[in-house]
């Protein structure tokens, strides 16, 4: 049950965003891609969750290729994806953002018992439920759109900079509570981050890219010992 | 007093009517961002297949029925094949805005030439299902009949069926979701293209009511080239603007508005002025609110 | 050759050489199809300014043949109660609907898609009924519109419809010319950038209501022209004359020719006239109801926009430049 990617390329127009790239992430890891902007980790999230349509190569997950499908046949074979900075719908409440992403399920008894654990980690989201998410603040609404991704029952989460724009205590906080739901849940994740700090400390292993192709590729101990990765992307 | 009364009446009669197309043309708006100019055309077909139901099955209420599920499969048939192509060949071009308005209106000029040829010249006519006679309160004759009861009474049962729908429902909160933002709604597992079709659908049986309960109130002739059809043309479009194409609300708001001021233009002054104030009041509400009286509160995002 | 073309003075030297092969056609032909040509020039002027508004601006009109009324209208009632002569009955009409188009335009620019459709729509619809309240215009009979006959020194034989072809002929090259000028400027790149993306044009320092504005005012001028010409042609203006089917049929005659530029406007203005003969003697051939006849032309027209919409959206011109670019690029490769 392995995320094998092999040879993944990913062309916008006349430019390739991602240049033959392979990797593998084991069931229940989480991984997570670093690198400055425009190296690529929003592209590789959007190819593999069906946004974007990748030119070449392949990614199979539980024996499915993940690549070339619509997002919506994604989400049913388990794949979730918290998209970067638009990721809840404004106009909807808390609870209706919530209820969608377990829309495709039939089993409700499941549904409700996720919800239960997604409102017990974000406590601040059961006091909203009735409130349109557009009045939520920058911290509440990442919580709400992870919860939205879990209420899918994924078991591959694509993760796209959900620290963003978001002050340093409340990521430590929401860092600290993906880490906890995903092991509890035994999900696999692939998280991408412009704070590569706080996510190589709660990940297993890291993938650094770079203008499209893989710089580094280590457990994320060793990428936060290692001097180059230190000095490009954690500042010392 | 009396003809106060009347006005108001007939006010609220006609508005029901605009109210219904407003409603079929926010549903496609809502769901596809376009507006669909051929919802008239569409609703003047679906009329007639209920009158070809109401000569083999001689009753009113199972034609409706039958119309409406007709003119919701039409309409989904346009949205699954027109629509899609449409965008897949010219959604990315210089005229990817004016693109659906055109190619829908040449569906309206399709659809009104097509059944020109195939029924114009047959008189065609759909009698009301119950009495139009007006009812009488003190001797005087109020401009209100069962017919006209009717016809406000399954507007308003429509709207509420359709908010219920929109809002307390599975399959509302997917339509919604697609409307507002179709790539989160993606990622979320709505099969957002099959929502779209759906509210095509919607609007199409809403199209085919308009033109069932219209036709019998007026001369009951159904014809192309009618006043009515004209009227549900021009009128239903001006409701929905009017209206903010955003909620179902605002499109029977709208529709209201525009019926009860014609109406006080209709009898208290003149006849030949309906059209010009019906483009006063637009213009009046669009300077007042661009976006219609209940925009969107998320401003342009056409 | 081509770059002579694209300069100033090959385009004016087009334009002349144009004007004399026309004249030389309407020597040859009989009074239908003169006619048919002075319709087909009016057409032109028509489109041309729905180009300029929708596919230079980027808005919408579903109204234009309001805009053609008010021309109509203005000139004649400058012939009518100023005896104004023919030049000067073509500029009150150009004027009077540019400053209509003016105070429209301000209002329009405020709105976006689907509300300025409706507005425009409702424009339409409502403003030639105008004409049946005020005496002055006529009520539904409407006003005579007379420009006279051709003068002497053309000699006997000069038709009163050659004449009208030779006016609109005339009119519609220089309009047309006029209007190349200013697409090719500083103003017609200011449109386009607006229309491709108007915050990014705002940023660059584009000052984006005006510029809609003043392309709603030019566009309004290009159809007064045309409303004088259309008066012209039929002898009389009324709110019949002006029917929303006009509009309808200009903003598809506007996509026949694809919308985004100027070149292919005669395909577009050719299709609108040839229709209804090509309708009618499909009816005459197959000897049908007076049904078939009224409704065929619609049929037609709707059809042809649906296929052009769909398999040709950037109009023919444009369509096979992008083929003989792409095969150009295979050539290279």
């Amino acid at each position: 049950m392995t995320l094998v990617v092999s040879d993944l390329s990913v062309d916008h127009g006349a430019i390739r965003a991602i240049d033959g790239i392979s990797f593998r992430i084991e069931e229940g890891q989480m991984a997570a891609v670093i690198g400055a902007n425009g190296a690529g980790k929003t592209t590789l999230l959007r190819a593999l969750s069906g946004l974007t349509r990748a030119t070449m190569g392949s990614a199979t997950w539980q024996g499915h290729e993940l690549l070339y499908s619509k997002p919506e046949k994604l989400v049913r074979l388990g794949v979730s994806h918290v998209s970067e900075g638009k990721s809840v719908i404004p106009e909807l409440t808390v609870d209706e953002n919530l209820q969608l992403g377990a829309l495709w399920r039939r089993n409700s008894e499941e549904s409700r018992a996720t919800r239960e654990k997604i409102l017990e980690t974000f406590p601040r989201l059961a006091e909203r439920l009735s409130q349109p998410a557009d009045t939520l603040s920058g911290g509440e609404r990442a919580m709400l759109a992870i919860g939205r991704a879990l209420m899918s029952k994924p078991q591959l989460l694509l993760l796209d900079e959900p620290s963003l724009g978001l002050a340093p205590l409340i990521v430590e906080q929401i860092f600290q509570s993906i880490r906890d739901l995903t092991t509890h849940m035994g999900l696999t994740v692939i998280l991408v981050e412009q704070n590569a700090m706080s996510a190589l400390k709660i990940a297993d292993f890291g993938i650094v890219l770079n203008l499209g192709r893989i710089a580094a590729m280590n457990s994320a101990q060793q990428l936060i010992f290692d001097p180059q990765v230190r000095a490009a992307y954690l500042g010392y | 007093m009396y003809q106060l009364i009347n006005t108001i009446l007939i006010g609220i009669t006609s508005g029901a009517i605009y109210s219904l197309m407003a409603i079929a043309l926010v549903l496609v708006w809502r769901s596809a961002r376009v507006v669909n100019f051929a919802q008239a055309g569409q609703a003047l077909l679906s009329t007639y297949i209920g009158y070809e139901f109401i000569q083999k099955f001689h009753s009113f209420w199972l034609a409706l029925l039958l119309a409406m599920i007709a003119g919701a499969a039409v309409s989904a048939l346009i949205d699954a094949t027109f629509m899609r192509t449409l965008f897949r060949r010219a959604g990315h071009g210089p005229i990817a805005g004016v693109a659906p308005i055109i190619a829908t209106l040449g569906l309206l000029g399709v659809i009104r030439s097509g059944l020109g040829l195939i029924v114009g010249g047959k008189d065609v006519r759909i009698a009301p299902p119950v009495s139009n006679v007006g009812y009488t309160v003190s001797g005087h004759t109020l401009a209100f009949s069962p017919l006209k009861l009717l016809v406000v009474g399954s507007v308003l049962i429509l709207m509420l069926v359709l908010s219920l729908l929109f809002q307390r429902t599975n399959v509302g909160l997917a339509l919604r979701a697609s409307a507002y933002s179709p790539e989160i709604a993606r990622l979320a597992g709505v099969r957002v293209d099959g929502m779209r079709t759906l509210g095509w659908a919607l609007a199409g049986a809403a199209g085919a009511a308009a033109g069932m309960l219209q036709t019998p109130d007026g001369s009951g002739a159904l014809s192309p080239d009618s006043l009515e059809f004209s009227l549900l043309l021009v009128f239903g479009f001006i409701a929905a603007v009017i209206g903010g194409l955003e909620s179902l609300v605002g499109a029977v708001v709208g529709g209201l508005l525009l019926g009860m001021v014609l109406a006080f233009v209709l009898i208290y002054i003149s006849t030949s002025l309906v059209f010009i104030t019906a483009f006063a009041l637009l213009i009046v509400v669009l300077l007042v609110k661009p976006g219609g009286l209940i925009g969107s509160r998320r401003g342009r995002r056409a | 050759m081509r770059k002579f073309m694209n300069s100033y003075f090959g385009r004016l030297a087009f334009f002349i050489v144009l004007g004399f092969v026309l004249f030389l056609a309407s020597n040859r032909v009989d009074e239908l199809r003169v006619y048919q040509g002075a319709t087909v020039a009016m057409y032109v002027v028509a489109i041309s300014s729905l180009i300029l508004l929708t596919g230079y601006s980027g808005q919408v009109s579903l109204g234009h043949g309001a805009l053609l009324a008010i021309g109509g209208y203005a000139a004649a009632l400058a012939r009518n109660h100023f005896s104004a002569p023919i030049w000067l009955c073509f500029v009150v009409a150009i004027v009077a609907t540019a400053m209509a188009g003016a105070v429209i335009g301000t209002a329009a620019a405020r709105l976006s898609g689907p509300y300025l459709a409706g507005s425009t729509l409702a424009l339409a619809v409502g403003l030639p009924s105008i004409a049946n309240q005020f005496h002055i215009l006529g009520g539904e009979q409407g006003l005579l519109f007379d420009l006279g006959a051709p003068p002497a020194r053309l000699g006997a034989d000069f038709t009163q419809y050659k004449w009208y072809f030779w006016i609109a002929s005339v009119v519609a090259l220089i309009a047309i010319w006029l209007l190349q000028n200013i697409l090719r400027s500083r103003f017609g790149r200011t449109w386009r950038a607006v229309r491709s993306n108007e915050v990014a044009a705002e940023l660059a320092g584009i000052h984006v209501g005006k510029s809609k504005t003043l392309a709603f005012t030019v566009s309004a001028g290009l159809a007064g022209l045309a409303g004088a010409l259309l008066a012209m042609t039929i002898g009389t203006v009324s709110p019949s004359a002006f029917p929303l089917t006009l509009s309808f049929a200009l903003l598809t005659g506007a996509v026949l020719s694809g919308v985004t530029t100027l070149s292919g406007v005669i395909i577009g203005a050719l299709v609108l006239v040839a229709t209804p003969d090509i309708a009618d003697a499909i009816s005459n051939r197959f000897a049908s109801s007076d049904n078939v006849t009224t409704n065929l032309p619609g049929l037609l027209v709707s059809s042809l926009l649906i296929l052009v919409v769909l398999l040709v959206p950037n109009g023919p011109v444009e369509q096979m430049r992008t083929l003989r670019a792409r095969r150009s690029v295979k050539k290279t490769q």
